[in-house]
């Protein structure tokens, strides 16, 4: 699961900073804008099956690589 | 009586205060307190108009009827439809009354009408996802009624909100509260009585009728700065406000000028709406788009969803025409912004460069304060 994710976030923001830096900032250093998240959820669900509603998760709970393994692993 | 716009009010605000906060300052709760008070408040501010009152009244009973029977339905049906239909009718009392000047003579509504509406419409839409299962009609009244944020938001969420009011806090978390609450109060008053007062007495008042090119550029920056320091004002009055009753409203505005590109704009100005209008149009659009394919690119989905959200954002200030051209003009500078951003080399080179955002934050600056001089209405 956390490889899914991790290449699921390099795919999406279009860089390995994502692998190199697992607590990287996804928002503020500008990786993640408001098309990639919607992307992000909908992978998510599409190869993970977890369903996740846009105003379910803050961001601060998936700010990271970290976090949001963390999260999706709550989750699961 | 317009909440916040004169002594009167902040009198009886801090008489009506008096027995919250020393609940508070006891640790014992003040929830209920809050919630007579909040009644009150609401009866101050528009007791004194018989349309606003049956308005008010008519609009509440029909949005918990609407709210509380899409619970019970929502066990049964799941279906995307019923949600549409919901969310059509939680918004037709305000279509009616933007609506209402072309047919009839009267003023219908009340102060507020546009900022509660997305309170419900919220719900509705949560309600759908499955996030909101129950609630305690009490908490609805108080979370939609809301005084402290009634006219003009800062709109907040349902669930933050009821998590909020059913705290107890400790004296110190309590006293905290209220630290933070007299302070944004009296900055929000500095903002609003002192700075954009000062704006609008001795700088738009002055400039000229006439509307030359540089009357026009004059007006364009003092507009403005004025906007910015009677919202901004205002929202920390709403949420000074709010967290002396306990709820920790959230900002609206976080340093707006300085932002470095549109995009940032609209994380730091009137953030409560922008965020709503993300959360509640754009993503949504986009996720639905995206999974049905309607387009060959993820990003025609993407523009195409800024055009929708930023119309709508704009044709909800009003129906006029510089309302619209607004929403469509902040639309276009988000849309040629990231196309900017992905496709220019030259971009992705300097955008660490501080020289580059110096630049970057001067031109948003002016972008923006052209995007208020089409909202003020001065150029038609």
């Amino acid at each position: 699961m956390e490889n899914k994710v991790l290449n699921m976030l390099e795919e999406i923001c279009g860089t390995d900073e994502v692998k190199n830096d697992r607590d990287i900032n996804l928002f503020e250093s500008g990786l993640l804008d408001s098309l990639g998240i919607t992307e992000l959820l909908i992978r998510i669900e599409e190869e993970l099956g977890i369903e996740i509603a846009p105003t379910d998760v803050e961001r601060e709970e998936i700010e990271t690589p970290n976090k949001l393994i963390g999260y999706l692993n709550k989750r699961r | 009586m317009i909440p916040y716009s004169g002594l009167y009010f902040f009198y009886i605000l801090s008489i009506a205060f008096i027995p919250l906060i020393l609940l508070g300052l006891k640790g014992k709760p003040i929830k209920k307190y809050g919630m007579i008070m909040n009644l009150f408040m609401l009866l101050l501010l528009f007791g004194g108009s018989k349309i606003q009152t049956v308005c008010l009244v008519l609009f509440y009973s029909g949005q918990l009827v609407l709210i509380r029977g899409y619970i019970y339905l929502r066990r049964k049906y799941e279906s995307i439809w019923l949600m549409r239909i919901l969310v059509a009718l939680s918004i037709l009392p305000l279509v009616l009354v933007k609506a209402s000047p072309y047919f009839t003579s009267w003023t219908i509504g009340f102060l507020g009408i546009s900022y509660v509406t997305f309170k419900s419409v919220q719900m509705i839409i949560e309600i759908h996802d499955g996030l909101i299962k129950e609630f305690s009609i009490w908490d609805f009244t108080y979370f939609l009624l809301f005084f402290p944020s009634i006219s003009s938001g800062p709109i907040d969420r349902s669930r933050r909100f009821m998590e909020d009011i059913n705290k107890t806090f400790t004296k110190d978390e309590y006293k905290r509260y209220l630290d933070e609450g007299i302070r944004k109060i009296f900055y929000g008053a500095a903002y609003k009585f002192i700075f954009s007062a000062l704006i609008s007495t001795y700088w738009m008042a002055k400039i000229p009728e006439a509307k030359s090119i540089l009357n026009t550029i004059n007006y364009m920056y003092a507009y403005s700065l004025y906007l910015f320091f009677d919202f901004a004002g205002y929202s920390l009055l709403a949420v000074g406000t709010s967290h002396i009753l306990g709820v920790n409203t959230p900002e609206n505005f976080d340093k707006p000028f300085i932002s470095k590109d549109i995009k940032d704009f609209w994380n730091r100005w009137h953030i409560s709406l922008s965020f709503w209008f993300r959360d509640f149009i754009y993503t949504r659009f986009v996720m639905r788009a995206l999974k049905k394919k309607w387009f060959k690119s993820r990003y025609t989905a993407s523009y195409i969803g800024y055009i929708i959200t930023m119309g709508v954002m704009g044709i909800w200030h009003g129906t006029e025409i510089h309302y619209i051209l607004y929403g469509l003009y902040h639309a276009l500078l988000i849309i040629s912004t990231d196309f900017f951003q992905r496709k220019s080399s030259w971009y992705k080179k300097n955008k660490n460069n501080e020289g580059f955002n110096y630049l970057s934050t001067a031109v948003t600056f002016n972008l923006v304060c052209f995007g208020f001089l089409i909202f003020s209405g001065y150029l038609f």
